[in-house]
């Protein structure tokens, strides 16, 4: 049973991986967009506090564009970290989804340090009788994000199932995969305080097994509660990606590439490349004014007009 | 929450007359003593031919189908289209904004609460903008991506002709002014599904809205304006202009006609001609009084920025976009400039930027830039003085939420108006006016009750909290609204609740309050009530 759920980890891991790469990819690789942005636009360093955007300049073409990486945080930060727009959006929401997201964060967290602490112990900075201050804080800090993490993800998940349930604004766009998700995160979470509580109240068990994943020493597992936890959590992992929560490394394009793709085509021979491109796509769409005029391109259908005045030469049809 | 609010996502498909109605005791308060009436029936003759059943308008004319195999043919045809909206070839301008928000949304509905249709209409379920989005995932997930398990893990949606024929429809009840996409969380954009199912109507299906399409850009693409005005007609048009309001005002102009070389190609919205003319002299007047190098031209499309393809088909936009930027580039401008009018802005600056190919990639700019360095250059004398009323600015949703021109028409109407007051909220979070995406110009049966009631409600509530300390008929006061739908709309709504009278409200654009400050120009440019 052990071997299998190694097994398992090893492929969940490979499953999360190879799921974010695909989304990423996929998005990157997806044809030429039309600039579609809406303001304020974060990176304008000079306008952003306003809304403004380069577009208020005469000549905008012919001056420097003022694009900050430091404006860009100043929404992403709080934004990631507090939901900011949520907050101010809907901040009865609010209240229930960040203990949720904020559980989330610390559960991540809490495999960080989990996994620097194995990392550590496999190098031998951990081993010893005299562990360093540095490994102390850092098993310490597990110690104590770990349960914070789960118990406020438990509380946001139940709390977004109430609301999700009663709220007639939410009831009607929930299904299944909703409750499901939210299910299973209390039933991981759930599974991990127990696993905490009654048989490794200091994570010991935990980091052995991140050492042994790390490595590939595929040693036995003697509770079937830590065990059940194990193939929970790497469940979960592996499935967030496969779902609409995979919006935690979406959101990246979503902002930077579509809500702030300000970016105008002025000396970016790349663009005109690719315009080049999605210019020569064919059509297929069956509408009469588009369609039957022996057009097949996008840059022969938008160039051609099917309504033009005789004197231009050209063909009129009917609508 | 009376029952006709509460709509379910099952309903859509279900066999009844209407999916919902907006009460009257719904609607959202307004500030003053308003009064709305029940909605008047959609005719006889209309309900025969299109399917009108979805609530109390009919916007977009979807032949009702007669037999089972039209009812079929409806629905193929849509899935079909949508089909082709999903792949790269077809759809490469919108894809990914597309896909995007079918995969990624959260279904919070942070969304609902800044939508002004959802609370105009006292929070009526088909105006959540999340409402028709989850509709099309499901239609999107269920029968062109073809998740497996669907039904179950997404919920599910019953396809038949009821169901195209309602989201079709719905798709004409928001005014894509995109404040939605503005407050979500995660970045999904709803207002863009709007857009995107406007498009499988009439770029699969064949069908659109009369006044966006046949007497829209088909016209524009035919005689070069929406208003049928052909180059001939719209030069006799402007030459009036010029005389009538150069003997109005005392300031000679003449507005300059396909120079070859000038440094500007300034593009109205021909409606502008017709219905505002004033705002027409005012460039005219303004940028004579610069010494500005300028033209309008007369090419086919040229003297029109209007490009309705925006509000609901692509390959209209691309044919305006490119004949607008074979204009300019024949005559040799250094750079276009829109005039007041905000989709043509969006069109034709922002979305044309990957649209137009390298030989047609001539500059694009506002024109409230340049109106502001004119302003504050000191070529022209002004007299603020002779703005001395309460004056509000309007923010046309495709100007500043969607370019973020924001303080430029700012900067002008805190020099020249000493009574300026915003409007809250204003700049990018502004409300739309509610003549967003091609309604302003929609009079056909019930559908102006419908932008009073419904869309422009917001705006009417917004304008007159502007004015709280000087409501009434004895102060004169100014809506600054710079473009051409927005005051279409404001015009309709101001008559609608007889407000030229009763509030002495006055509306134009941004370039009427400049003239009418000129120290050069006659005073009384901007007139009120009668004046008119």
């Amino acid at each position: 049973m052990s071997q299998a759920v190694y097994l398992i980890a090893y492929l969940a891991i490979i499953v999360f991986i190879s799921a974010v790469i695909k989304r990423i990819v996929h998005y990157i690789r997806s044809p030429l967009h039309v600039r579609w942005e809406i303001y304020p636009v974060a990176h304008d360093s000079k306008r952003a506090s306003y809304g403004g955007g380069y577009l208020e300049e005469v000549d905008w073409w012919k001056k420097e564009r003022n694009v900050s990486l430091i404006g860009e945080l100043k929404v992403m930060i709080p934004e990631i970290l507090f939901l900011k727009t949520v907050w101010e959006n809907n901040r009865p929401l609010w209240y229930i989804t960040y203990p949720f997201h904020l559980g989330l964060y610390l559960t991540i967290a809490f495999f960080a340090l989990l996994i620097i602490g194995a990392i550590a112990q496999l190098s031998g900075v951990a081993a010893g009788p005299k562990v360093p201050l540095l490994m102390s804080t850092v098993m310490a800090l597990t110690n104590l994000i770990g349960p914070v993490g789960f118990i406020l993800a438990i509380i946001g998940a139940a709390g977004l199932i109430y609301k999700r349930l009663t709220n007639p604004g939410l009831r009607n766009y929930s299904t299944f995969s909703h409750f499901f998700n939210l299910i299973l995160f209390i039933v991981t979470m759930g599974i991990a305080i127990l696993t905490w509580l009654f048989i490794d109240p200091t994570f010991i068990l935990a980091r052995a097994f991140i050492v042994n994943l790390i490595s590939f020493n595929i040693s036995q597992i003697n509770s079937s509660l830590f065990l059940l936890q194990v193939l929970l959590a790497v469940l979960t992992i592996a499935y967030i990606p496969l779902t609409h929560m995979s919006h935690f490394f979406m959101k990246y394009f979503l902002y930077h590439d579509i809500r702030w793709g300000d970016e105008p085509n002025i000396n970016t021979p790349e663009t005109d490349k690719k315009i080049g491109v999605v210019l020569n796509y064919p059509v297929s769409w069956s509408a009469p004014h588009i369609a039957g005029h022996g057009k097949e391109t996008w840059a022969e259908v938008a160039t051609f007009n099917p309504v033009a005045e005789p004197e231009t030469g050209k063909e009129k049809v009917d609508e | 929450m009376s029952k006709s609010k509460m709509v379910k996502i099952s309903d859509i498909s279900k066999d009844s007359d209407k999916l919902t109605s907006v009460a009257v005791e719904d609607l959202m308060p307004l500030p003053g003593d308003f009064e709305d009436k029940e909605w008047d029936e959609i005719p006889e003759e209309t309900r025969e031919q299109y399917a009108c059943i979805l609530d109390d308008v009919n916007i977009l004319q979807i032949p009702l189908p007669k037999t089972t195999k039209e009812e079929e043919e409806l629905v193929n045809k849509f899935i079909n289209g949508m089909r082709k909206l999903f792949t790269k070839e077809d759809n490469w301008t919108f894809l990914t904004l597309l896909e995007t928000t079918m995969e990624y949304c959260a279904k919070c509905n942070t969304c609902s609460d800044s939508c002004h249709l959802f609370e105009a209409s006292g929070e009526n379920e088909m105006y959540r903008p999340n409402y028709r989005t989850e509709i099309f995932r499901r239609i999107y997930k269920k029968y062109v991506k073809e998740e497996p398990l669907s039904k179950w893990r997404n919920g599910d949606v019953d396809l038949n002709w009821r169901t195209v024929a309602r989201i079709g429809e719905l798709a004409y009840r928001c005014n894509i002014c995109r404040r939605c996409a503005q407050t979500c969380p995660i970045g999904a954009d709803n207002a863009l599904v709007a857009r995107e199912i406007r498009k499988i109507f009439s770029q699969e299906m064949g069908i659109a809205t009369p006044e966006l399409h046949k007497s829209g850009s088909m016209l524009q693409l035919q005689y070069g304006s929406s208003t049928k005005m052909n180059k001939l007609i719209v030069r006799d048009n402007i030459d009036f202009i010029d005389e009538d309001f150069s003997e109005e005002t005392g300031y000679e102009f003449k507005t300059p006609w396909d120079v070859e070389g000038a440094d500007i190609l300034l593009i109205h919205n021909a409606g502008e001609i017709m219905a505002w003319p004033e705002n027409i002299a005012a460039f005219s007047i303004i940028f004579q009084a610069a010494g500005i190098s300028w033209t309008l031209s007369s090419d086919l499309a040229a003297y029109d920025s209007i490009n309705y393809g925006v509000f609901y088909d692509d390959v209209q936009f691309a044919r305006t976009a490119i004949l607008q930027a074979q204009a300019a580039t024949r005559l040799g401008v250094k750079k276009i400039v829109l005039g007041e009018c905000g989709h043509a802005h969006k069109a034709l600056t922002v979305i044309a930027d990957r649209v137009l190919p390298e030989p047609l990639k001539i500059p694009r700019e506002s024109c409230f830039p340049i109106l502001r360095d004119i302003v504050m250059s000191g070529k022209i004398k002004f007299d603020p003085e002779r703005n001395n009323f309460p004056v509000t600015l309007h923010d046309p949703c495709n100007i500043t939420r969607l370019m973020g021109i924001i303080k430029p028409q700012r900067d002008i109407v805190k020099k020249l108006c000493p009574q300026f007051r915003e409007m809250n909220p204003h700049g990018p979070f502004n409300y739309c006016c509610g003549g967003g995406s091609g309604y302003a110009i929609m009079s056909r049966n019930n559908i102006p009750e419908w932008r009073f009631k419904i869309t422009g409600r917001k705006k009417l509530s917004q304008i007159l909290d502007a004015f709280s300390d000087c409501r009434g008929s004895e102060m004169k006061k100014y809506v600054c609204a710079p473009c051409s739908n927005c005051k279409g709309q404001i015009r309709d709504i101001f008559k609608r609740y007889d407000l030229f009278e009763k509030e002495q409200l006055a509306y134009g654009g941004l370039v009427e309050l400049i003239v009418n400050a000129m120290v050069d120009v006659n005073p009384g440019y901007i007139k009120w009530g009668e004046e008119y």
